[in-house]
Formats: structure tokens, C-alpha cells, sequence
């Protein structure tokens, strides 16, 4: 191990590789310094690991009805107690986190390339397509993102691809304003000069030079607003817009324990509760990756 | 003369704005899978009374005419019908639109009552235990679930503890007995001296204005903090050191004199993202606002409701949005020249 | 005896005024930052007197001159770390006050100019209500009193229409106005040190002189002690009495102004090899080079 480390700390890099992993590797100690980060990114592991190995965790199935051990209070046959129908809370809330982590990765792996694109494209090319792209980021950033996912995910259905594609769609346009305020910047520098003149194609320098170094604020600002996907998933979930009973969804385990709530408070709190450990996780996770990644914010 | 253009080109940006709300709710009504025609005739009506439906409806129409159609109609104020109440949705709106407004105005004035002076505090005593206690608080404020914190709230402090009143705007026994005026149930109460009613209204307020007060709080503390370490860092606030002057009036009178401005747009956009947040509070809450209009048409797949609830919802929030750009204009000396 | 005149007076007060009423006391400052990769020190041992006089101290970025300047007043920022053996500024003895004898001290005893007026003048007030904030925190006068002192200093640093640049807001005025806004808020509380930090940095070079100028005679009218902040060697030895020359955080040399060319110290003597010179036209500009001796002693 020390071999590896003496490497990553060379004072001179031998090839560009070896310098790419150098600053890796200074990144990772950077952040590691930062306590509150590192619980950020443990509870972010917690939740990774919780959906893959759900099945072994659980213990149990998650939809397994048990109606005369119905509301039970927490125990040590069921962790966190039985729901209305006689379910066990524990195991539906770790099944859920495969549901939880299904919507925000596929939010984010669509929200984020179309984000850049429209963003790099638009900051890059100017003129009328700048304008054009802009007005309707614009125009989609004035709304309230929650209304309008309510109101699509109204429209379409319920369902959980449905609610996936309604928080897709109102949460893109601040990656795009944040990748063309990037591009702007780097539009005009030298390297990009070099590049055209060398003979490079436009989306060549797109994706090979102007899209790199959009990426740090871009999932710095993913990493952020994961928690607020989170929270509107479950906001959707509680109105019934998300994934269908009996899918163990979160935010629907915390609606259909309301009517409950005032005596068999655990119905509706322990979902509450793992929502609101995931959303924390991704905000101090998000919140260290940018003292890491954009100096310039916070500490001086 | 600046100032009249500035204010022509966000009445402008306005409009521009509204017109894309109403393609996209346009979009979003045309997107429902159910075919509006068979919902009102039915799947066993004859093929001629299905085109005439068909036709009343514009649906024969291309779509461009539909959707200027949709405009004139909005334009004018007709939102089509609830098919819950049987009412002009504009109507609906208009009766549960005040509580919502007194709702977020309440936990906008807690928010920025508390989350202003907190983030100042924690701004002035950086990396200490005030600022992080802020900062954790915050931070909490940040995660949490709305609608779960609600529910909790409830839990705690009304069926528990017995603080506050329960879900509601006003105590069964004092419905209807209030002309109302403004319908702001406190200002109204206020306003003709039944301080029984204003005491009720106030103990059913609290707890959402609450709920609702810590996010607003959470953002705006965070944005005080951050403004102010970038003010507290600028040379200016050096100079009025220099000159002698005591801690407190460096702090309020200078640097956080040049936050106001910018404050004022967190405000503006705390207000608006608290509307919002009233959508799924007032469902936990049963507050009789234009959140739980919108989520109870839901549930009943009343979309002329949703849409029309949304379209209000989606204007007061561009306003604020662009009211706020341009205050921001108007205050900051640097900014009008 | 004939009595001596005033103006013989004050000259006499000049060239004693170290000596006998040291208006600046400072012996063996250290100045220390706690960074990751361990404490940084920006001055290292400086010590000097000064009374009623023009001292210049010129360095380099980095040499530590402006943090002797904030030092004085008290002013280094947390997490540095002030230590002097003696710092006493106008008979106040500043790293043991409390904070309400250096608010006494600051603007009122000792004050100090910044570099640029564009940054170190608070943007949202006006330009007038700056001043009057420094005149009433230290003087119990009136508002009309200190209005009419403020447009009175105002009208010494000669700015035209006083009364229009007392309702300006900072970035209404160019930066020669600015700065001399600034000298005004920094006197009008009648100090008897005025500590300026690179003043004239940030200005056109025509305007550079307007500024000396007026700061030379308010200095001189009132018999103040001045600290020169500045990296330009010939400027100081032009406007100042005395030079110290700063390195990495140590004074390398002290002299008379205008027995600078005589100057010992290797860096000293480099700093002036490398000012080009329009009668003695040389082929190729000397650089300085740096020797590690210099910051290894003591």
C-alpha cells in the first residue's frame, strides 16, 4: 500500500494518467477531512447497499400480509412494527429503497446529459439557438416544479414511470442555465481556439473539451437537488401518483399510515424517517463535494 | 426613464412567461390518456353523438387552434368546470385561495423573522457552535419531508401535548359566524373584535404556519449566512472598523445593509416555494386552501380543476419571481445606473 | 529668547518627535497564520519607533507590510496571531487593550487608508453619511456640526462641489474622487497617525500625484504622524522622511530617505539596480536575484 500511496503523492506526475489520478486522489483527501461530508457519503452507501442487498436484509417479504398482527407497535419479531394490513414496516421500507433509488438515478441520468446539452449547446453556438434555448429554459425555470409534476404525473396517471418523467421534466432547465454560464467562460479561451483551428468538429469540442469541465458544478448541483427529488418522489407517493400499492413506496406508506397516525404513530413515521435520513445524506454529501470541487463557495 | 423600460421589459418577460405556463398546461391536458369525449358520453353512445361531443369540444380542430382556443378561454377567466363542485373552477379557486395566502404569509413572516437574524449570527460567528447549530438546523429543514412534519407535528403537539388546535382553519363551533372580508381569517377576526375567533384561528394556524415557517426558514438563514460572509469579507467593512465603529453597527448597519437587497429576492422566492409547499401541507393539515383544492380534484382525476389551480398557482409564482428581479433593480443604488 | 514660531515648532517637534514622543512603539511584532500545511509567518520580528514623521515601508507582495499596518490598529484578521514584545500606538498599548480602547484608538487616535476606493467604500451609503459616521463616533457633536466638518474635510482634500459629492454613492465617483473621500472619513476625526496602505495603487498616475499632494499637506498642516505602505521604492523615498525595507517579513534595512542610494543591504541595493533610468541607459535591465541568506537570519 505504501508503494501505491508513494505514487499518488509523487511531487511530479509521470504521464497524464498518473497526474489524472493525482488529483483524484487529492480530491478524495480533501473530502475526507471533512467529517460532515463523510457521514453525507455513508449514508449514501447505507442506502446503495440497502437496495442491493434488500433481499437478505429484509428478512421478509414486503408484501406479505399478516391481518391479525395488524398495526403492531415495534418489536423484536417486526423491527419497526406492522402496518394497516399486517405488513412489516422494516421490510417495506428496505424494499422501498430499491424503489427510491430507481427514481432518483433514472432522474438523474436523464436530467443531467439533457441539462448539458442544451446548456453547452446553447452557450457555445450563440446567436438565435442561445436565445431560442434559453427563453424556454427561462420560461420552464419560472414555474413551480412541484405543481407542475403534480399536475403531469396527474395527467398521465398513476405510476411510477409516470412520476419519473414528471420530476424529469420540471427539474432540467437550472442544469441548463448552469452548463451555458460554464460554457460562456470557457467559450472564448485559448484551448478552444487551438482546438478549432486544429480542425476539430464543434461537437468534438463539445463533448471532448467544453462538457468535462461543466461536469464538476453539474453534479455538485445533482448531488444537491437529489434530496429534492427525493422529497418531491415522496410528495407525488403521498398524493398516490408514484408507484402503486402494493409497491412499498415511501411516500405512500407515510399516506396510507395517516388515518393511523394519532395512535399507531409508526406507521407513518419510520417511512418519514428513512426519507428524510436519504435526503440528509445526499445534502451533506452534496454540500462536501462542492467545498471540494468549487473552492470559490465556501470556505475562503 | 430607465425605470419605465425596466418595468415595460419585465411586463414583457411576464407575458412571455405566462404564455409558456399556458402551452405547457395546455400540453399537459392534451397529454391524459382517458379521451375527454367517451368521459362525458360514455363508451356505449352512438358514433354521432360521439362526433358532436367530439366537435363541441374542438377536438376536430388542428392543434394550433385548439390551443389559441385554450387561451381566449383562460384569458377570460373560464377555466371550464369542476367536476367535483359543479363550479367554475375560477370561482373555487378564488374562495380557498385566501387561506392559502394567509398560510404562506404567516410562515413567510416566521421564516424571515427568525431565519434572517439566525443567519446572521451564524455568518458573524463562523465555524462556531452558533453557526453550526444553524447550519444543522437548516440543514434538517432542508431534508425532511414536509407533509411527514406536519403529520408528526400534529402527532406531537395536538394529539399529545394538547398545545395547539387540531386540522382545520377554525373550530366547528365557530364556523360561519364571520362576514368575511378579506378572507384572512386573523385580519378579518382583528378587524371586528372577536378575539374568540381570532384566538381559535391563531391555535389552528400555528402549527402549519409553523411547519411550513421551518422550511421558509431553512432557506432563508442559509441565504442570509451566505451573503453575509461574502459582505463580512469586503474591504468596506474593514474601513468601518478602521473608523472605530462598534461590532454590532459593522455588522447590521454595513454589512448586512448590503444584503437587504438580495434579501429581498429570497424572501420573494421563499413565499413562492412555500406555496408550493402549502399544496401537500394543507392535505395533512385538511386547511381549506388552493392546495387542497388542487390535491382533493386530484384524487378525484378533476383535471379542468388541477390545471386551472395550477395555472393560478404557476402565475402567482412567475410574478413573484419577476416582481422580486425587478425590485432588485430598483433598490440597489449600484444597479440603476 | 525670541518664541519660537509655529511652523518652527512643528519642524522641531518633526525631527524630535521620535525621540522624545514616540507616537509608534514597536518592538520584536510576530504575526503568525495557522494554515493546513502548518503556520505561516508574515512578519518576523519587526521592531521601529516613529514620531510625528514620514515613515515608509516598502516591500514586496508577500513581505509583510500591510499586516505591520493592520497590526498597529489592531486589525489583523482571526486566525492570526499577534505577538510583540512592545506595540504601543499613541500611548495605547494595542495587543493587551480591550475592545473599547481600540475603538478609541481606531479612527479617532490612529487611522488608516485603503487601497481601493472602489472596494473599501460600503456601496449602498452614500458617500457623506460615511464621513459623518466617522466624525460622530468620536467626537460628541450635533448632526448639523458634523455634517458642516464632513463637507469641511470634504472641501480639504479639494473636491469641487462638496456638497454633490456628499450625496453621491461611491460608484458615482471616479477613483481619485473616491480615495480622497477616503482620506477625508479617515481625518475628520482628527488622528494624529494616518497609516496609508498602498493609496495610491489602484490610480491613474496623474491622479497619483493629486493624491500625494493633498495628503502631504493635511499631514504636514496637522503635525501627523504617517505610515507609507508601498511597494514603489522611488515613490516613498520621494514623499517619505524615513524608509524601512521589508523581506519575507523582516526589516532589511532602515535609513533617511534621501540617504537611500547609500543603502547597504544586497536587497535594497537590487531593488534600486532594477529601476530603469532614462540618463544612464542601460542594454539590459537588471533582475534581482534572491539570495536564501536573507531569510535565514535570526
Amino acid at each position: 500500500m505504501s508503494g501505491l500511496r508513494a505514487w499518488l503523492e509523487a511531487p511530479v506526475p509521470a504521464s497524464r494518467a498518473h497526474a489524472r489520478a493525482q488529483a483524484w486522489w487529492l480530491a478524495w483527501c480533501a473530502f475526507r477531512a471533512n467529517p460532515i461530508a463523510m457521514v453525507g457519503l455513508g449514508l449514501v452507501l447505507l442506502l446503495l447497499v440497502t437496495a442491493l442487498f434488500a433481499p437478505w436484509l429484509a428478512g421478509r417479504s414486503p408484501i406479505e400480509q399478516d391481518l391479525a398482527n395488524r398495526l403492531a407497535p415495534p418489536s423484536a419479531v417486526h423491527w419497526l412494527g406492522t402496518d394497516e394490513l399486517g405488513r412489516d414496516i422494516w421490510a417495506r421500507i428496505v424494499w422501498g429503497s430499491r424503489i427510491t433509488l430507481a427514481i432518483v438515478g433514472i432522474v438523474v441520468v436523464i436530467v443531467g446529459p439533457l441539462g448539458l446539452l442544451v446548456g453547452t449547446v446553447a452557450g457555445y453556438l450563440g446567436g438565435w439557438v442561445d436565445t431560442v434555448l434559453m427563453r424556454l429554459t427561462d420560461v420552464f425555470l419560472a414555474f413551480p416544479r412541484l405543481i407542475l409534476a403534480l399536475a403531469l404525473a396527474a395527467a398521465l396517471g398513476p405510476g411510477i414511470e409516470n412520476a419519473i418523467l414528471a420530476i424529469a421534466v420540471t427539474a432540467w432547465p437550472p442544469y441548463a442555465r448552469l452548463a451555458r454560464a460554464e460554457t460562456l467562460t470557457i467559450r472564448n479561451s485559448d484551448f478552444i481556439a487551438a482546438a478549432i483551428v486544429q480542425g476539430a468538429s464543434t461537437p468534438r469540442i463539445l463533448l471532448g473539451h467544453v462538457v468535462p469541465l461543466c461536469l464538476s458544478s453539474v453534479i455538485v448541483r445533482l448531488t444537491l437537488d437529489m434530496a429534492g427529488i427525493i422529497l418531491t418522489a415522496a410528495g407525488l407517493g403521498f398524493l398516490g401518483l408514484g408507484a402503486q400499492p402494493p409497491a412499498p413506496e415511501w411516500g405512500a406508506m407515510i399516506a396510507s399510515g395517516r388515518q393511523y397516525v394519532l395512535d399507531q404513530w409508526w406507521v407513518a413515521a419510520m417511512p418519514g424517517a428513512a426519507i428524510f435520513l436519504v435526503s440528509l445524506g445526499f445534502n451533506l454529501l452534496g454540500d462536501g463535494l462542492r467545498d471540494v470541487l468549487d473552492p470559490k463557495g465556501g470556505r475562503g | 426613464m430607465r425605470v419605465t423600460l425596466l418595468v415595460f421589459r419585465t411586463l414583457g418577460t411576464l407575458a412571455l412567461t405566462f404564455f409558456g405556463l399556458l402551452a405547457v398546461t395546455f400540453v399537459i391536458g392534451r397529454v391524459v390518456p382517458i379521451d375527454p369525449v367517451l368521459k362525458i358520453v360514455g363508451d356505449r353512445a352512438l358514433p354521432e353523438v360521439y362526433e358532436r361531443v367530439r366537435q363541441e369540444l374542438g377536438l376536430h380542430l388542428p392543434i394550433w387552434q385548439q390551443f389559441l382556443l385554450y387561451l381566449q378561454k383562460v384569458l377570460s377567466g373560464d377555466f371550464g368546470r369542476s367536476a367535483l363542485t359543479g363550479q367554475p373552477v375560477l370561482a373555487d379557486i378564488a374562495r380557498f385561495f385566501p387561506a392559502t395566502v394567509e398560510l404562506a404569509t404567516a410562515a413567510t413572516l416566521l421564516g424571515v423573522l427568525l431565519g434572517v437574524p439566525a443567519g446572521v449570527v451564524a455568518a458573524v460567528h463562523r465555524d462556531r457552535w452558533p453557526d453550526h447549530l444553524v447550519r444543522v438546523f437548516g440543514l434538517v429543514g432542508y431534508s425532511v419531508p414536509v407533509f411527514w412534519l406536519g403529520l408528526m407535528g400534529l402527532v406531537l403537539f395536538y394529539a399529545k401535548l394538547g398545545w395547539v388546535e387540531g386540522p382545520g382553519r377554525l373550530g366547528v363551533a365557530f364556523e360561519d359566524l364571520l362576514e368575511p372580508t378579506t378572507g384572512l381569517l386573523l385580519l378579518d377576526a382583528a378587524l371586528s373584535g372577536e378575539w374568540e375567533i381570532f384566538a381559535n384561528a391563531l391555535g389552528h394556524l400555528i402549527l402549519p404556519a409553523s411547519v411550513l415557517g421551518y422550511f421558509s426558514l431553512a432557506y432563508i438563514s442559509r441565504m442570509t449566512r451566505s451573503f453575509m460572509l461574502a459582505e463580512l469579507r469586503q474591504e468596506y467593512v474593514t474601513t468601518a472598523r478602521v473608523k472605530g465603529l462598534p461590532e454590532w453597527r459593522v455588522v447590521w448597519r454595513h454589512a448586512f445593509g448590503n444584503c437587504m437587497v438580495p434579501l429581498v429576492t429570497v424572501v420573494a422566492l421563499s413565499y413562492g416555494s412555500l406555496l408550493e409547499g402549502a399544496v401537500l401541507t394543507e392535505t395533512v393539515f385538511a386547511w381549506p386552501g388552493l392546495g387542497r383544492y388542487i390535491t382533493d380534484s386530484l384524487f378525484n382525476a378533476d383535471m379542468n380543476a388541477v390545471l386551472g389551480g395550477t395555472i393560478v398557482v404557476g402565475c402567482v409564482f412567475i410574478g413573484l419571481n419577476l416582481f422580486s428581479d425587478l425590485l432588485y433593480r430598483l433598490l440597489d443604488p449600484r444597479a440603476r445606473t | 529668547m525670541a518664541e519660537p514660531s509655529a511652523r518652527a515648532r512643528t519642524e522641531l517637534s518633526r525631527l524630535t518627535g521620535a525621540a522624545l514622543h514616540p507616537l509608534v512603539e514597536v518592538a520584536d511584532l510576530r504575526v503568525r497564520f495557522p494554515t493546513h500545511r502548518g503556520p505561516i509567518e508574515a512578519v518576523r520580528g519587526v521592531s521601529f519607533t516613529m514620531g510625528a514623521e514620514r515613515l515608509g515601508i516598502v516591500g514586496e507582495s508577500g513581505s509583510g507590510k500591510s499586516t505591520v499596518g493592520r497590526a498597529l490598529l489592531g486589525l489583523v484578521p482571526p486566525p492570526g496571531e499577534v505577538t510583540a514584545e512592545r506595540l504601543v500606538v499613541d500611548g495605547i498599548d494595542v495587543p493587551r487593550a480591550g475592545p473599547r480602547t481600540l475603538r478609541e484608538l481606531r479612527g479617532g487616535r490612529a487611522s488608516m487608508v485603503l487601497q481601493d476606493p472602489k472596494f473599501s467604500l460600503n456601496p449602498v451609503m452614500r458617500v457623506g453619511v460615511q464621513i459623518v459616521e466617522a466624525v460622530r463616533r468620536h467626537r460628541r457633536i450635533g448632526r448639523r456640526e458634523a455634517r458642516e466638518r464632513a463637507m469641511a474635510m470634504l472641501e480639504a482634500v479639494r473636491i469641487r462641489e462638496p456638497a454633490r459629492v456628499f450625496r453621491a454613492f461611491p460608484h458615482e465617483l471616479s477613483g481619485g474622487m473616491g480615495q480622497r473621500v477616503m482620506i477625508a472619513m479617515m481625518l475628520v476625526a482628527e488622528p494624529r497617525l494616518l497609516i496609508a496602505d498602498e493609496p495610491t495603487s489602484a490610480l491613474d498616475v496623474t491622479v497619483q500625484m493629486q493624491v500625494l499632494a493633498i495628503l502631504d499637506d493635511l499631514v504636514a498642516a496637522r503635525g501627523m504622524g504617517l505610515v507609507f505602505i508601498s511597494h514603489d521604492l522611488e515613490l516613498v523615498a520621494s514623499f517619505c522622511d524615513r524608509v524601512l525595507v521589508m523581506y519575507d517579513g523582516r526589516i532589511v534595512e532602515t535609513c533617511r530617505a534621501r540617504e537611500l542610494a547609500a543603502a547597504r543591504h544586497p536587497y535594497t541595493r537590487g531593488l534600486l539596480g532594477c529601476l530603469p533610468r532614462l540618463d544612464t541607459p542601460a542594454r539590459r535591465l537588471p533582475t534581482l536575484r534572491r539570495d536564501p541568506a536573507w531569510t535565514a537570519r535570526r
